[in-house]
């Protein structure tokens, strides 16, 4: 078979290929996180300027399409800031380009998440905390976001699947993880074009579902205690 | 406790001419109050009369739109004074009881007081223990909130409150959302604590426990103070007609 062929063959390029996709993930993951709790929090913060930069933030990138954000960090912003002598091959190039697009592309949907978890919570919660004498940040350290987290898990987890997919649309600056690889095999290799994307989506398919397996697991672990 | 003496000890809040607007709604209008220390001082009235809005005043957790609110000699309405403090000492009982959910019994009551530095974790855990003990769920310490029926998780917020050694303790309709079979447990529980002297506002539909625990009654109507007198003065020698016919209603 064409597709078993294709796969045992190719596994030296595809193997770096899949390093540099699950990097990239990895890194925008955690840095999508950050973001989207702080800019979450700053939406249900009742601090209006702070209300406003996430909204305009969320705005933005939720009413652009990842492609053209990646363009304009990368292609537009190397080319305004070349005068202050910015260049991205200074700062890791077209990798470090990929992971600031597509971490502030899955931090805005991420501060949704975190807004709608945090809203979720009951109100009588955080009134109790504060009644207490717990300042709002030690009231949502220890009582708002531990609640909220749970009911956000399924949506946090939904995001990272989408966003590991998303690195896919980096590989057009020229990365090579796995879409950029097959981009590179199948212009050597016309003639292949089924069996290798075929390959390519066998390798996202792998790590999609580990992701949701391990997704699962941790799922489990955390919700034993009921509401 | 003895009536008379009441006046005569220090006040604990002292409300001015309270405002408090929801919009363009009034709820509370030109409401002055004073509670002396130890008083237990029982608020009814139909709903919607602004009773609850005037208790969560008493800590902010409604902003006041004008008047003062006194308690301990500090102004609450005043922006700049440290509302986290004042806190520390005014205890809230809420209708839902409002548990932390994500943490386990004995986590609800220690929280606070280790958090705020006021106990080491060892002797916030001893003195919620004690508290459990009191309120007869000391074998609930590691049950989660969801675990518990309606009484024992007011019971629970009781000891909660408690356990920061408040001076004051403000209960908003505590039995209200509980089976009447578990409304008197949680009634026993605040009965030993208006004994021992807490000053209490309370916020009730109980007219027999306000009634029994009282020292003063405040019966509000419309965002007014429509009057006010002992348990003995409301209930059975009420002047005001409003008073009559809603007493009329419930009794």
């Amino acid at each position: 078979m064409e597709f078993l062929d294709v796969l045992t063959s190719s596994v030296n390029t595809f193997i770096p290929a899949l390093g540099q996709t699950v990097r990239l993930a990895i890194v925008v993951l955690i840095v999508a996180t950050v973001l989207g709790v702080i800019f979450g929090l700053f939406t249900v913060s009742n601090i209006k300027v702070l209300e406003l930069i996430s909204k305009i933030y969320i705005g933005i990138i939720r009413g652009t399409p990842l492609l053209v954000q990646t363009f304009i960090i990368y292609y537009g912003l190397a080319q305004s800031l070349r005068p202050l002598g910015f260049q991205w091959k200074d700062i890791g190039g077209p990798f470090t380009a990929g992971i600031v697009a597509l971490s502030l592309n899955a931090g805005a949907y991420m501060a949704e998440i975190v807004r709608g978890g945090i809203e979720a919570v009951d109100v009588g919660q955080m009134e109790a905390a504060r009644s207490l004498g717990l300042s709002y940040g030690k009231a949502m350290q220890k009582i708002i976001l531990p609640q909220a987290f749970f009911t956000m898990l399924p949506a946090i987890i939904n995001q990272f699947i989408i966003t590991l997919k998303d690195t896919s649309l980096i590989s057009i600056i020229g990365i090579r993880e796995l879409t950029q690889n097959g981009k590179i095999l199948t212009s050597n290799a016309v003639a292949k074009s089924m069996p290798i994307w075929l390959v390519v989506a066998f390798y996202y398919l792998v790590i999609c579902t580990l992701l949701s397996q391990i997704a699962k697991i941790v799922e489990r672990k955390v919700s034993h205690r009921g509401k | 406790m003895e009536n008379k003496n009441i006046a005569d000890r220090p006040v604990k809040i002292f409300v001015k001419n309270l405002n408090k607007c929801f919009g363009e709604l009034e709820v509370l209008k030109d409401m002055s109050v004073e509670v002396h220390e130890g008083e237990v001082v029982c608020l009814i009235g139909p709903s919607g009369s602004g009773k609850s809005t005037f208790l969560r005043c008493l800590n902010r957790l409604e902003a006041a739109n004008g008047g003062t609110i006194t308690v301990d000699g500090q102004n609450i309405t005043d922006k700049k004074i440290n509302i986290n403090k004042v806190r520390e000492n005014i205890g809230m009982v809420f209708q839902h009881f409002n548990l932390f959910s994500n943490l386990n019994i004995l986590n609800n009551i220690t929280l606070a007081p280790v958090e705020l530095k006021l106990m080491s974790k060892e002797e916030a855990r001893k003195k919620a223990m004690e508290l459990l003990e009191r309120v007869g769920l000391a074998d609930k310490a590691d049950a989660y909130p969801a675990q518990l029926s309606g009484g024992q998780k007011q019971r629970c917020a009781i000891a909660r409150s408690l356990a920061m050694s408040p001076d004051v303790m403000l209960f908003d309709e505590p039995t209200s959302a509980l089976d009447p079979e578990m409304v008197g447990e949680v009634l026993d529980v605040m009965k030993v604590l208006a004994k021992e002297g807490m000053t209490m506002i309370i916020v009730t539909h109980e007219m027999g426990f306000a009634r029994e625990v009282a020292d003063r009654i405040i019966f509000m109507d419309g965002g007014y103070i429509v009057e006010e007198g002992t348990p003995d003065e409301i209930f059975n020698h009420a002047k005001e007609a409003r008073t009559i016919s809603f007493l009329n209603k419930v009794l």
